[in-house]
């Protein structure tokens, strides 16, 4: 049986975390991993380097991020405190920066000019795009056809900070196929390009190094509970499609046994529907997809299942590895809301606090209004409000039957 | 001997080039593979790689990735490609047969279960794109206890020290990559693949291999004076996406193009 503790020292030295994680890449990519874990692993612990990260933090994203006592929400649902990591506030809309900044320092030390990467809602390609700009770097955008359409906005955010978006037309035209399509590029470019993949999936060491990055918001929220709320938690709650965002808090947390943790996926219509993107709710089977093991939904047959989420960050069949082992282990409880679930509490937090969520982070707050209730005032909840919900006001919109 | 050994072994004798032609299983339709092995070992093939389709084919360009996409629309799955196999065997008992494809399927599959009806169906060797030697210290000793082969690929970026730990861990031959991309990609330059040969040929007995971008008698011809064969998948694959619609056509297009690949190699 895995202790928490041991947990921390995830991956081993191969990426794996467990059975899970490891490096399934097609053998021109292989030298250009060993090449970034090398160099991450000389600057994780170098003192300079985390100097550079944290001013960037600190004066480009904006961090600390809040975190904020959601009382009039709490109030209303009956049950324990609601605080909101506001992870919405950080420069850019959403925690997706955080990991953006750090692989740029790494982009840089590459001396690579060109960076690429996938996205689904497209706060990850904006993040990157912004990144990019910033650094004077030439940026291409992979982003499934479907999402290119659903998410408009971020699209032309992502033309105005200097990025080609590149519509990936090929299977269910969803972030999985653009992540195929980034990894179809870099094979060809990778003496000139640096991928900065935008959760913690993709081979050994992204999943390691897009959680280190996201940690800090764990981090931030374990101190800001000790000083505002007087002791840790009682329990977390995150959504996950790829899992950055919820990696990001949890992880400070993982030996903190008191510390009870949710992970939402995307339930869709309803996990027992099929039509979902909640592979580790929906027991999906073990698999290998972008670069490493993990749950993933398939069929017998072992091809990839189409899914279905109405937020296009979620939509993924897989989940990063290091939830995979989280699950088996019992440390994280995996659970699902649906579309119209998530739907319910965009409108109440929006109305209640005057807090529009992405709909990715809704589903956190859609499982806080399950929790909630069944505890008592004295204990708190922290859900991390991984981005704010500007870009899906068009979706929304569309589903009320207004045009804008 | 292992087939594959075995038809390497008759080459050298014979001062020939492998020519290994690449087709993906099930495409258009399931029912025309078997046919169309046939045809390749007429007109010259060596060894057949038989591809297995994949929703999600991350190292392959836009005509295998089409080629998936047709034979997955039939349902083409494994099972359905050792059935293939073992029918080709009724008639075909040399020619070697590598099963390349991605992880997945094969895990889902389970590994055992995968190496006891590949070996069952005649299959002589395979070759799992995402899966490079780090990755597989399970699957490697359960295909070799059934006298399989795992083929690895070498690229223009691997390591001195990384080829010779696939050196070691693979057996058939070394597939080599010949650029960087994915397959169907750009053209190849011979005198960099010569290049990047010579040094593995100091860590590796296993015959070297050349794929990507070869497509025609004068690239095969080019790449066959400096490797002991060429595989050949795009061009061939190409021909069954532009016959959809006439599948009687296609057989003789992949004679007429390999044939001249042949030709072409031995002259």
């Amino acid at each position: 049986m895995t202790k928490f503790s041991d947990l921390t020292r995830m991956p081993d030295a191969r990426g794996h975390f467990g059975p899970y994680g490891g490096r399934f890449v097609s053998e021109t990519l292989s030298f250009a991993l060993e090449e970034l874990e090398e160099t991450y692993m000389a600057l994780r612990d170098d003192p300079d380097f985390q100097a550079e990260f944290d001013h960037d933090l600190a004066h480009y994203v904006g961090r600390p991020s809040p975190l904020y006592h959601a009382e009039r929400w709490s109030r209303e649902l009956g049950g324990a405190q609601i605080w909101l990591k506001r992870e919405d506030l950080n420069h850019t809309g959403a925690h997706k920066v955080n990991n953006t900044i750090g692989q740029a320092l790494l982009a840089k030390k590459s001396g690579k000019p060109r960076v690429i990467a996938e996205t689904g809602a497209g706060q990850h390609g904006v993040a990157t795009a912004t990144v990019a700009a910033r650094l004077g770097l030439e940026c291409a955008i992979y982003m499934g056809a479907e999402d290119v359409e659903r998410q408009k906005l971020n699209v032309y955010r992502m033309q105005l900070l200097g990025a080609t978006v590149i519509p990936v037309e090929s299977g269910s035209r969803t972030l999985k196929d653009a992540m195929n399509e980034a990894l179809r590029d870099w094979v060809t470019n990778v003496d000139t390009t640096f991928y900065i993949i935008g959760t913690v999936a993709g081979p050994h060491p992204y999943p390691m190094l897009v959680r280190d990055f996201n940690a800090v918001a764990g981090r931030e929220a374990r101190e800001q509970s000790l000083k505002q709320i007087g002791r840790l938690p009682d329990a977390l709650i995150a959504c996950v499609g790829g899992g950055s965002n919820a990696l990001g808090l949890f992880y400070p947390f993982v030996e903190d046994e008191g510390v009870a943790m949710y992970g939402v996926e995307a339930g869709g219509d309803g996990v027992e529907t099929g039509r979902h993107a909640a592979p580790l709710t929906g027991n999906a089977p073990r698999g290998v997809l972008h670069g490493n093991r993990t749950y993933l939904m398939s069929d017998e047959g072992g091809q990839v299942s189409d899914t279905h989420s109405i937020s296009a960050g979620l939509d993924y069949p897989g989940v990063g590895p290091e939830h995979a082992l989280w699950k088996d282990v019992g440390r994280v409880s995996y659970v699902a809301a649906n579309d119209k679930e998530v739907l319910e509490a965009f409108r109440e937090l929006t109305h209640v606090e005057g807090i529009m969520p992405a709909l990715e982070s809704a589903h956190a707050l859609a499982y806080a209004k399950v929790l909630a209730p069944t505890m008592r005032p004295d204990q708190h909840i922290v859900v991390n409000l991984s981005g704010r919900g500007d870009k899906d006001i068009l979706t929304v919109a569309k589903l009320d039957g207004i045009e804008i | 001997m292992n087939r594959i050994d075995q038809r390497f072994a008759t080459l050298k004798a014979q001062g020939r080039t492998a020519l290994i032609p690449y087709l993906t299983a099930g495409d258009p339709a399931p029912e025309y593979t078997v046919g169309f092995m046939h045809a390749l070992v007429e007109a010259g093939a060596d060894i057949i790689e038989l591809g297995v389709p994949f929703s999600d084919p991350m190292a392959d360009g836009p005509v295998i990735q089409k080629a998936c996409e047709r034979a997955l629309k039939h349902g083409t799955r494994l099972t359905h490609l050792f059935a293939m196999v073992r029918e080709f065997r009724e008639q075909d008992t040399e020619t070697p047969v590598v099963l390349m494809g991605y992880l997945n399927p094969i895990e889902r599959m389970g590994y055992e279960a995968f190496a006891d009806q590949a070996q069952a169906a005649g299959v002589d060797g395979v070759l799992t794109v995402d899966m490079p030697p780090e990755e597989a210290d399970e699957f490697g000793p359960v295909l070799k206890a059934r006298g399989l082969q795992s083929i690895f690929l070498v690229a223009p970026t691997t390591s001195d020290a990384r080829a010779g730990t696939i050196s070691a861990h693979g057996e058939g031959y070394l597939y080599y990559v010949s650029l960087k991309g994915v397959t169907g990609a750009a053209t190849l330059n011979v005198d960099e693949i010569d290049a990047h040969l010579a040094p593995l040929r100091k860590l590796s007995d296993l015959p070297l291999c050349v794929g990507f971008g070869i497509r025609d008698g004068a690239t095969a011809a080019a790449v066959g004076k400096v490797a002991e064969g060429v595989i050949v998948g795009s061009v061939l694959v190409g021909q069954i996406a532009a016959c959809v619609d006439d599948p009687a056509a296609i057989a003789p297009r992949l004679k007429d193009i390999l044939g001249e690949m042949r030709q072409a190699l031995d002259a």
